[in-house]
C-alpha cells in the first residue's frame, strides 16, 4: 500500500491460526453432517452389534461384548472423520477452485500442514466423545489409562487426517478419493478389530492383522479402557508412531514441492 | 532510482511439449498501470500465475518490490494481490467471514475497518453478512477484488477482472482500480477489452506463444503501428478502389492514411473523380488495430 496509508501489523502465526480457524469453522457450520451423523451411525452399530451377540460372545475373560466393541466404535468414527475432514476439505478447495485464497498467502507448508490436521484431530475427538457419550448408558466401561486413551486419540486423528491430506492432495476428482476411501480406509479399519479381538482368528489372519497400523490404533486406544489388549501398547504405540511419522514426512515433501497444487 | 515494483528475468515455463513462457523479461514501475495483452492461451495467466508463486517457473527470477517469489516468498506474496481470472468462492462463509480469514492468512489479525472501507469502495456493504452462494456473479467478482486487497498490497494483479461483467459494476470497478493507482499503487492488468487497457495503462507488453512480442508505453505503440483512418459518405463511391480505400454499406468508404496532413490530398482526390463528399469522420488509432498489426508481424 502506498506509503501515506496505515500499514497493518503482520505475524506469521496468524496465517497458521486462521487456517486451523477456518478449517474447523468448516466442519462446524455443518455440524450436523459432520458431527452428529457420524455419531448416530455408530449408534446404530452399537445397538445392533449387541443386540446380536451380547450374550454370545465375551471377550479377555468376562469383559461383554457391548463394552468390548464401544472404544473400537469410538475409535473407528474417529479415524474415519479425520480422515474425512482433511480429504474432503481439500478436494473441494481444489475442484471449485477456491484453493488459490490458500495458496497465495504467505502460508508455509508446514504451517498448512499443521493446520489441517490439527482441524482433523479436533474433528475425531468431537466425533469420538459424542460416540462415546450415546453409548456410555449402555455399557459400564471403565477408563483405566485415560493418558493411553488421549494418546491414541490424537495419534490416530493426526495419522488418518495425514492421510486425507495424502489423498486430498493426490486426488483430483471425487471418485478417486472415493476410491481411497472405500478400498484402503474402510478395509483398514473393519479388519483393525473393531468388532472383534484378533485372538478370535486364525492364525494366518492374526499374522495378517498385525500388518495392518490401524490395527495398533484400536488396540492401544482399548487398552486405555480396559487395561488389557491383544499387544502391548508401547508395541502399539511404537508402530503407530512410525506410520504418522513416514506419513507426515511424506505429505510434507508433498506440500513443499506443491505436488498437485503448485504447477 | 526506485526498485521495480516488478522484475521478471529470462522467465521460461515447459509444461511437457508446451512452451507456455519463452524467456519472457520486463519490470514494472512503481505506481504504473501496466497493461498484459495477448490472445487466449499467450501466457498471461502463466505469467501471473509465477509472479504469485501458483506456477513454479523452469527457469529465470520473478521479484515484488524486490523480493524473490520463490526464495522470499513470504515477503513477496506480502506485497502482491491477485485479483484470479476464474469466479471462485468458498460456499461456507459470507463476505464478511471470508474477508476476515484472507486477511488473517497475510498474518492480519485486526482489519475490520480496513474490510469496512473495501466494502464500502466496492459497494459491497449490504452484501457483507450474506453467504457467498447467494451472491449474483457480478458480486462475487468484487468479492474477489476485495479480497486481493484485505492485506493493502502495493502490488495488484488483475487477470481479467471484467470478464462477462455489466457495464454498470466495469466503469464502478474501473472508478476504484483508477483511485488505487492514483494512491500509489502499482496496477498490472490482463484484459481481452483492448478499450479498457488503452485507456487505463500507461504501457503494454503483448504476449504471444511465451513471448513478448511488442513492450512500449501506449502512446508510443499506438504511433507506432496505427494508423487514422476516414470515413467518408459519397454521393457516387465508384472511384473509391482506385484511390485505394474500402467501400462499406450505405456509400461509406474507408481510407487509412499515417499523418492529417494525407487528409487535404486524399479529398481533393475525391472531389476531382466526382465523388461527392457529403458526410466526414475522422478515426482515432486505436489499440485493436496495433494489438491485430503486432500480432500479425510476430
Amino acid at each position: 500500500m502506498p506509503d501515506s496509508h496505515y500499514r497493518p501489523v503482520v505475524s506469521q502465526w496468524i496465517g497458521f491460526r486462521t487456517l486451523l480457524y477456518k478449517e474447523i469453522l468448516r466442519f462446524w457450520k455443518v455440524a450436523l453432517q459432520t458431527i452428529l451423523a457420524p455419531v448416530l451411525n455408530a449408534l446404530l452399530f452399537l445397538l445392533i452389534f449387541s443386540h446380536v451377540l451380547d450374550r454370545h460372545v465375551t471377550v479377555y475373560g468376562d469383559i461383554g461384548y457391548t463394552t468390548f466393541l464401544v472404544p473400537g466404535l469410538v475409535m473407528m468414527s474417529l479415524l474415519q472423520n479425520a480422515f474425512a475432514n482433511s480429504s474432503s476439505s481439500l478436494i473441494q478447495s481444489k475442484i471449485t477452485g477456491n484453493i488459490i485464497f490458500m495458496l497465495l498467502p504467505p502460508i508455509a507448508y508446514h504451517e498448512f500442514y499443521g493446520a489441517y490436521v490439527l482441524a482433523c484431530i479436533l474433528r475425531g475427538l468431537f466425533v469420538g466423545i459424542g460416540v462415546l457419550a450415546v453409548s456410555l448408558p449402555f455399557v459400564d466401561l471403565a477408563f483405566a489409562h485415560p493418558w493411553w486413551i488421549l494418546c491414541f486419540a490424537v495419534l490416530g486423528g493426526a495419522t488418518l487426517g495425514t492421510l486425507g491430506l495424502i489423498a486430498g492432495i493426490w486426488a483430483d476428482k471425487f471418485d478417486q478419493l472415493s476410491a481411497f476411501q472405500n478400498f484402503l480406509i474402510m478395509p483398514l479399519t473393519m479388519l483393525s478389530g473393531v468388532f472383534f479381538s484378533i485372538h478370535s482368528l486364525p492364525k494366518l489372519w492374526q499374522d495378517v492383522s498385525h500388518a495392518n497400523p490401524f490395527f495398533f490404533m484400536i488396540d492401544g486406544f482399548r487398552y486405555g479402557f480396559f487395561g488389557q489388549s491383544d499387544v502391548s501398547p508401547w508395541l502399539s504405540l511404537v508402530v503407530v508412531s512410525v506410520f504418522f511419522v513416514v506419513l507426515a514426512g511424506l505429505t510434507l515433501v508433498m506440500l513443499a514441492r506443491g505436488y498437485k497444487l503448485r504447477a | 532510482m526506485s526498485l521495480p515494483a516488478i522484475r521478471i528475468e529470462s522467465v521460461t515455463k515447459r509444461y511437457g511439449a508446451l512452451q507456455a513462457l519463452d524467456g519472457v523479461s520486463l519490470e514494472v514501475a512503481q505506481g504504473e498501470f501496466f497493461g498484459l495483452l495477448g490472445p487466449n492461451g499467450a501466457g498471461k495467466t502463466t505469467l501471473i500465475s509465477a509472479l504469485s508463486g501458483l506456477v513454479r517457473p523452469t527457469s529465470g527470477t520473478l521479484e515484488v518490490m524486490g523480493h524473490d517469489v520463490v526464495t522470499d516468498y513470504r515477503c513477496a506474496r506480502l506485497k502482491l494481490g491477485v485479483v484470479p481470472q476464474e469466479l471462485v468462492f468458498d460456499p461456507f462463509f459470507s463476505v464478511r467471514e471470508l474477508l476476515r480469514i484472507q486477511s488473517g492468512y497475510f498474518g492480519i489479525r485486526s482489519n475490520d475497518d480496513w474490510i469496512d472501507e473495501i466494502l464500502v469502495s466496492l459497494d459491497l456493504r449490504a452484501k457483507a453478512e450474506a453467504n457467498m452462494r447467494t451472491l449474483s456473479g457480478g458480486m462475487k467478482r468484487r468479492v474477489l477484488v476485495a479480497q486481493a486487497l484485505v492485506h493493502r498490497p502495493p502490488v495488484i494483479v488483475l487477470d481479467e477482472p471484467t470478464a462477462g461483467v455489466d457495464v454498470e459494476l466495469r466503469q464502478g470497478l474501473w472508478q476504484f482500480i483508477r483511485k488505487l493507482n492514483r494512491d500509489g499503487h502499482t496496477i498490472v492488468l490482463t484484459t481481452h477489452y483492448l478499450e479498457e487497457a488503452e485507456q487505463l495503462c500507461g504501457r503494454i507488453a503483448m504476449l504471444k506463444a511465451g513471448r513478448i512480442v511488442a513492450l512500449d508505453r501506449t502512446d508510443d505503440l499506438l504511433r507506432r503501428f496505427a494508423t487514422h483512418s476516414l470515413r467518408v459518405r459519397l454521393s457516387n463511391p465508384d472511384c473509391v478502389p482506385g484511390l485505394g480505400g474500402s467501400v462499406e454499406v450505405g456509400n461509406w468508404a474507408s481510407f487509412r492514411f499515417d499523418t492529417y496532413a494525407d487528409v487535404e490530398p486524399l479529398l481533393a482526390r475525391l472531389r476531382q473523380s466526382g465523388a461527392g463528399v457529403e458526410e466526414i469522420e475522422l478515426g482515432e488509432p486505436d489499440l485493436e488495430r496495433v494489438f491485430v498489426e503486432v500480432m500479425n508481424r510476430a
